[in-house]
């Protein structure tokens, strides 16, 4: 296994970078480091071209109204390559404002954001922000299979409406998507959107993990099986400490 | 009538703040409340007694330590001055401290007023109080779920701004997200800064990377900490501005060296307290009270006498110093961080995180804070405390710290006693908001009773 090598495609740093997103990276690049998996991390700021052949991981992060409209106008740019990276089963991680910009549309008051159309979602502004601590259960993390909770924090003001499409879980605290339907994130094809932040993949490190194997996947169909174990006692105490705090 | 319900006010007020003197509340905003339910006119009324000038302190970090130094150099000039030294920053607690400055009957004595102001809440004040100087020391992210981004941090302010057009604005102009404000406004502004290139930035979040004014990214000559430096943009002509109050000669060795330049003066500065944004602190308050007529010659001293707020880098002996400090975002922790390198001896490090509302609910920032730097061969051990210790020793061990070297202790007097047993020949102990009276407290108990020799068994 100590060939392995992933390259992670950070985009758009400066603009997207609310809520911790950093962590995010952080922690991939950790959990392969401890594994001796070599991982690259590429920037990518916003006139810089883009080789998704060479990415085995996208991370698109949130950023503010108006930082996610410099992007917007950017992706549109390249939206079918980041449509044949997906198709391709390429991993891409887009969380709160990334998330949103997967989607059809954002429609804010006066102003209607255009989004890839990477899913067949759609956003709405709502009246008040959604706010908390977040606890949610999916079972489609592979290869388990197994229902596994996940924890975060979300803070949106964007109303996100997934249509068909499989969702990454099943609020059990807080609002997820919209508020309304129960339904958190969007899990399609190598792809997962979600309003969680915290950032999301310290205190889940069976769903960095869940990436990590797709991408490796990917990239290794004929040499790649399983990832090495890691001591992730410190991350579960810190996951359940949400969860106990929250169901009980 | 308007009288009477005026005193009734004061009255009511007047004792809610004995009350809450007795039951040891600090920096209460209660009696200001209580009093303008009766008299909703109450602030507008006293603040119309001030004689010369209302001084107002915003921004996101040290509003507090500069507004009691402005209220140090007023009051050392010989001035009465009403200022709510606690940091009460919103309407409720900005009455309170009106009312504790007037008499019985209503009159109030007072030169000027130095009132540090919360950014959100401006737009309500300045309904009641109209400020002749505005200073804003510089904009951070903070408390994100209560403000959502610091876009609407901006918005708001500007938007209070507009309220008070006649106000002359002081402005850090280090601070791309601050200078903004005086930019193409007509309005008189003034600028302090530093002058020089220290070669301490970092590699961190920086907020404002990109112009306010046209969406470019900023470019740099030099960073000092976060996105404060001499900036330019590279599409339109916003930079940083000219600098009316410059600090140059920076030395940070054993507390703060430094030179200011104004007009054709300059003065030398030297105080003992440590961190360089304490620069910035000095600089802003110096720059207000200059233009209000304050001779900055005398200034150093009243610098020197500064004693720094509770929880600002302050130092209790438990066999040892122990050093503690209060940070509420990354910038801030960036700088303690900073600060805590800057000392060369040997140390154990704690950091205490809570998640109570006045912190955030939201501690994502953390991962922003650049915790990799603790790797340090000077810093021999780790301690995560607070409500949040779970999530402290996660960030400790993914920025690179061996999880043999972390403990996690949720009580915090057990963890400062652990702590001080430890070989380090300093500790220093990290805190957010909710943590630092209770961890104040504890600390000053430990220092009195010598209890910390761990011979203590009553542990709570
Ligand atoms: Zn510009």
């Amino acid at each position: 296994m100590s060939n392995l090598k992933l390259t992670i495609g950070h985009l758009y740093p400066d603009l997207l970078n609310l809520y911790g997103d950093r962590g995010n990276i952080i922690t991939l690049k950790k959990r392969c480091e401890w594994r001796g998996i070599d991982i690259e991390v590429k920037e990518f700021h916003l006139n810089d071209n883009i080789d998704f052949n060479s990415l085995h991981i996208v991370f698109l992060g949130g950023g503010s109204d108006r930082e996610q409209l410099l992007v917007c106008n950017r992706l549109k740019e390249i939206k079918s390559e980041i449509n044949s990276y997906v198709n391709d089963n390429g991993v891409v991680i887009a969380i709160c404002g990334g998330y949103q910009l997967l989607g059809h549309y954002y429609k804010l008051k006066d102003e209607t954001i255009e989004g890839l159309s990477v899913l067949d979602i759609y956003t709405e502004m709502g009246d008040t922000r959604l706010i908390g601590n977040v606890v949610i259960e999916s079972n489609c993390l592979y290869p388990s299979n197994d229902t596994v909770k996940i924890v975060g924090f979300e803070n949106h003001g964007g109303r996100t409406f997934i249509n068909g499409h499989q969702p990454l879980g099943i609020v059990k605290y807080g609002y997820g998507n919209n508020g309304t339907d129960g339904y958190e994130g969007v899990i399609y094809k190598n792809v997962i959107g979600t309003y969680l932040h915290g950032p999301l993949f310290p205190k889940n490190p069976a769903l960095a993990d869940f990436i990590l194997s797709k991408a490796l996947q990917r990239a290794y169909p004929n040499t790649f099986r399983t990832l090495q174990p890691l001591d992730d006692s410190m991350e579960i105490k810190a996951r359940d400490y949400i969860v106990n705090r929250f169901l009980t | 009538m308007n009288y009477i319900k005026k005193l009734i006010a004061i009255w009511a007020a007047k004792s809610a703040i004995v009350v809450s003197k007795l039951l040891g509340k600090k920096g209460s905003s209660g009696p200001g409340s209580i009093a303008l339910k009766i008299y909703p006119h109450i602030l507008k009324d006293l603040a119309s007694k001030v004689k010369k000038e209302i001084l107002i302190v915003c921004g996101t970090n040290g509003k507090t330590t500069t507004n009691n130094m402005l209220y140090n150099l007023l009051t050392a000039n010989g001035y009465n001055v009403v200022c709510n030294k606690v940091g009460a920053n919103m309407l409720e607690g900005i009455t309170t401290a009106f009312i504790h400055s007037a008499t019985l009957w209503g009159n109030l004595n007072a030169d000027y007023a130095s009132i540090e102001v919360d950014e959100a809440s401006a737009v309500k004040i300045f309904d009641h109080l109209s400020p002749s100087k505005i200073l804003i020391t510089n904009l951070f992210r903070d408390q994100l779920d209560r403000y959502g981004e610091i876009d609407i941090t901006i918005k708001l302010l500007s938007k209070a701004l507009e309220k008070v057009p006649e106000a002359k604005l002081i402005l850090n102009g280090d601070d791309p997200l601050t200078a903004r404000f005086g930019y193409n406004t007509g309005r008189k502004c003034y600028y302090f800064g530093v002058d020089q290139d220290l070669n301490i930035s970092l590699n961190e979040t920086k907020e404002g990377r990109f112009c306010t004014i046209c969406g470019a990214q900023l470019q740099y000559h030099y960073y000092h900490y976060s996105q404060l430096g001499n900036y330019y943009c590279s599409s339109c002509n916003f930079k940083r501005p000219s600098l009316d109050f410059k600090a140059f000669d920076v030395r940070l060795q054993d507390g703060l060296l430094f030179s200011v330049s104004y007009d054709d003066t300059t003065v030398a500065f030297n105080v003992n307290y440590k961190g360089f944004y304490n620069i910035y602190n000095i600089l802003a308050s110096m720059s207000v009270a200059v233009l209000v007529g304050i001779d900055i010659h005398g200034m150093n001293h009243v610098f020197s006498q500064y004693k720094p707020q509770i929880g600002r880098m302050e130092t209790f002996q438990l066999g040892k110093p122990v050093i503690f400090n209060l940070s509420k975002n990354p910038a801030g922790f960036n700088q303690a961080i900073s600060t805590v390198l800057q000392d060369h001896r040997t140390k154990d490090i704690m950091v205490v995180i809570n998640d109570n509302a006045q912190d955030g609910r939201d501690i994502s920032w953390i991962w922003d804070v650049d915790f990799e730097r603790l790797v340090d061969p000077t810093i021999t051990s780790y301690m995560a405390s607070g409500i949040r210790k779970e999530d402290v020793a996660v960030r400790f061990k993914y920025a690179g710290i061996d999880q043999q070297n972390i403990t996690v202790e949720g009580n915090i007097k057990s963890a400062i006693i652990d702590l001080v047993s430890r070989s380090g020949e300093v500790c220093y102990i990290l805190v957010n908001y909710t943590a630092l009276f209770h961890t104040q407290n504890i600390l000053k108990s430990l220092e009195k009773s010598g209890n910390w020799k761990g011979t203590d068994t009553d542990l709570n």
